[in-house]
């Protein structure tokens, strides 16, 4: 650092620049730009090596079991970020100036704080299935008992075991998405809810024309952020299937094809996929960056 | 606005009710408590249901083996027994059966310590010239930086193994050794640096520009503005990415896997309790417990700092 500051002083300025860039320029490049372009060539690549045109990506779309896994995440996608943000954004709504607030705000946010695979343990304990004639040990299933039902094996039958896992990633995202729509709820000038408030305005008035307008920018980084992680996630896939049962994702399936089944050309192109899922959502965004740069 | 008149006797309740006659008032503020308490109803309600799941494991995870695998967690409110007899067995050290989770503690705190030092050093001072330095492209630059988030980490999880193990080795010489904390700390400060640039240059470009401009013309340089500063002025957003950035290493387990080598001496503790899981999925009492045991790092982070964390984090980046 001082190194810097003792440069010559014609250029000091540009030395100083390429100083305290250079390391993560460096890093990102080493790390994911050129990953990025290397991976793209070995999705057109057998087990081998051997280069093999689009062969792995017609394997993508014609076999069941591969279009399952895109199914799975493209229902994975819509449904966490939808749920994660309103129930977070309902929440958030709610418990706005109630009494104890920081206290109901940590209930719902400590799960962000559980690893994935933490979250795994718990959920396939709620989920956990006895026969029915047995005791049940898991909450859900006593659940379905004392409603007359018979238990069920959630996690094992397809389609909707896919629903199952669901939930727990809704689970962990919902604070996340409360905590940051409730910063920008507070953000809110007092004059504007008060004004609103002397119009007359009913509580779903305010919520409707003054809540969501104002916390739009939050609102739209907070679907971008758990939008990416959603189509990035493995942890819950892996720790409560490993994929089995039709609920595999992309991310789950990259990681089975390439270190487990000796394919890295097919997992380099489940990998592509997902890049080219999260590219729409990141250009929206980069978008958006350059508007406000620009306003500013 | 035509209201106004009427309002104004809202914001003075004592009047309206002698002058109205009471009645529609009274009613529109039942109807408002009654919303209110719908609102509080369903706060709980969400509140409840985002508890329980975690408040079964934890009971469970003090009961005998048994009773675990007998019946439910809910029964300890009539059959109260309580062991800590399954956080004796995941802790304690043995052979290759035994869970041994202390160990792998220690390998966390040991990865995730410098990862996260490494990102926040690297990725603030990177911040500080995107949001300050006067040099040509910066904009562009910065919206690539940003939009490298697109890169999923899986895409460059072969890659990178292939870099650590072949390219940054002279002979049989390594420069980052497999096996070892310094891949997983390198990955881990790459995979994290395009989010820590976005929102700590957020937060640094708000900083007032006469602030730095004074500093300029007294000829301070950029590492003496850097550290005199950014640093404490930035320190509660440092603080609170830095909390973020913990978390998500401690939890992290796709990076560990592919870059630990799967050996007991560097994998985290996520690792081996997911091979737990897999491995032996019946046993509630070591799950249970040792999820448990995973968890006391970020709670306490969690609980200890939760008033640092978005506030800092977002006050730049998120107006409206």
């Amino acid at each position: 650092m001082l190194v810097v500051d003792r440069a010559p002083k014609s250029g000091r300025e540009k030395v100083q620049i390429a100083g305290f860039l250079a390391p993560a320029l460096i890093l990102l490049a080493v790390g994911l730009v050129f990953p990025a372009l290397q991976t793209s060539y070995l999705s057109l690549t057998g087990r081998n090596g051997e280069f093999v045109g689009l062969d792995n990506f017609v394997w993508m779309f014609t076999q069941p079991e591969a279009l399952v896994t895109l199914r799975n995440t493209v229902i994975w996608v819509v449904l966490v970020p939808l749920l994660a943000s309103s129930i977070g954004l309902a929440y958030a709504v709610f418990i706005d100036r109630a009494r104890g607030e920081k206290a109901l705000k940590a209930l719902v946010f400590m799960p962000m704080a559980i690893s994935f695979v933490g979250a795994g343990i718990i959920w396939r304990f709620v989920y956990a299935y006895k026969g029915p004639e047995q005791d049940q040990i898991g909450l859900f299933n006593q659940i379905l008992v004392w409603f007359g039902q018979e238990p069920k094996q959630f996690l094992l039958d397809a389609p909707e075991n896919t629903l199952f896992l669901i939930a727990v990633m809704i689970w962990i995202q919902t604070g996340f998405a409360m905590v940051v729509l409730s910063a920008a709820i507070k953000g809110i000038p007092t004059e504007i809810v008060e004004a609103a408030r002397l119009d007359g305005a009913s509580a779903w008035q305010q919520f409707r024309n003054i809540t969501i307008p104002t916390i739009r920018g939050s609102l739209i980084v907070v679907v971008t952020t758990i939008t990416i992680g959603t189509l990035k996630v493995f942890d819950i896939v892996r720790t409560m299937t490993a994929g089995q049962y039709e609920t595999s994702v992309v991310a789950n399936e990259m990681y089975t094809q390439a270190f487990r089944a000796g394919e890295p050309g097919r997992g380099a192109a489940l990998a592509l996929i997902l890049f080219l899922m999260v590219l729409p959502v990141v250009v929206y965004n980069a978008r958006l960056l350059r508007k406000q740069k620009e306003i500013r | 606005m035509s209201t106004l008149p009427l309002e104004n006797k809202d914001l003075l309740p004592d009047v309206k009710d002698d002058s109205t006659g009471g009645r529609p008032t009274m009613q529109k503020r039942v109807r408002q408590r009654l919303t209110s308490r719908t609102a509080t109803a369903a706060a709980v309600v969400i509140a409840v249901i985002w508890t329980i799941p975690t408040f079964g494991l934890f009971i469970s995870s003090f009961r005998p083996e048994d009773n675990i695998k007998g019946n439910g967690w809910w029964n300890v409110f009539t059959d109260r027994e309580f062991t800590l007899e399954n956080y004796a067995d995941v802790l304690s050290p043995g052979g290759s059966q035994s869970p041994n989770l202390l160990s792998y503690f220690v390998n966390s705190l040991a990865i995730v310590i410098p990862g996260t030092i490494f990102t926040l050093v690297l990725g603030s001072m990177a911040a500080y010239m995107f949001a300050w330095g006067r040099f040509r492209g910066k904009d562009g630059l910065f919206i690539f930086v940003f939009a490298l988030q697109i890169v999923p980490l899986q895409m460059a999880l072969i890659p990178l193994l292939q870099l650590f193990t072949r390219v940054l080795a002279i002979g049989d010489f390594q420069l980052l050794p497999s096996g070892t904390y310094a891949q997983l700390w390198v990955a881990h400060t790459i995979f994290g640096l395009p989010l820590a640039i976005f929102l700590l240059h957020n937060f640094i470009a708000e900083i007032p520009g006469e602030v730095i401009e004074a500093a300029r013309v007294d000829g301070a340089g950029h590492s003496t503005i850097f550290w005199r500063i950014i640093v404490p002025l930035a320190t509660p957003a440092l603080a609170s990415f830095g909390i973020f950035q913990f978390l998500w290493l401690w939890n992290d387990l796709l990076v560990a896997l592919v870059f630990s080598g799967g050996g007991a001496d560097v994998a985290p503790i996520t690792q081996r309790l997911a091979e737990l899981q897999g491995s032996r999925g019946g046993e509630w009492q070591r799950l249970t417990a040792g999820a448990f045991v995973s968890m006391i790092i970020p709670l306490a982070v969690f609980f200890g700092l939760q008033r640092y964390f978005v506030r800092g984090l977002l006050a730049g980046g998120l107006k409206g």
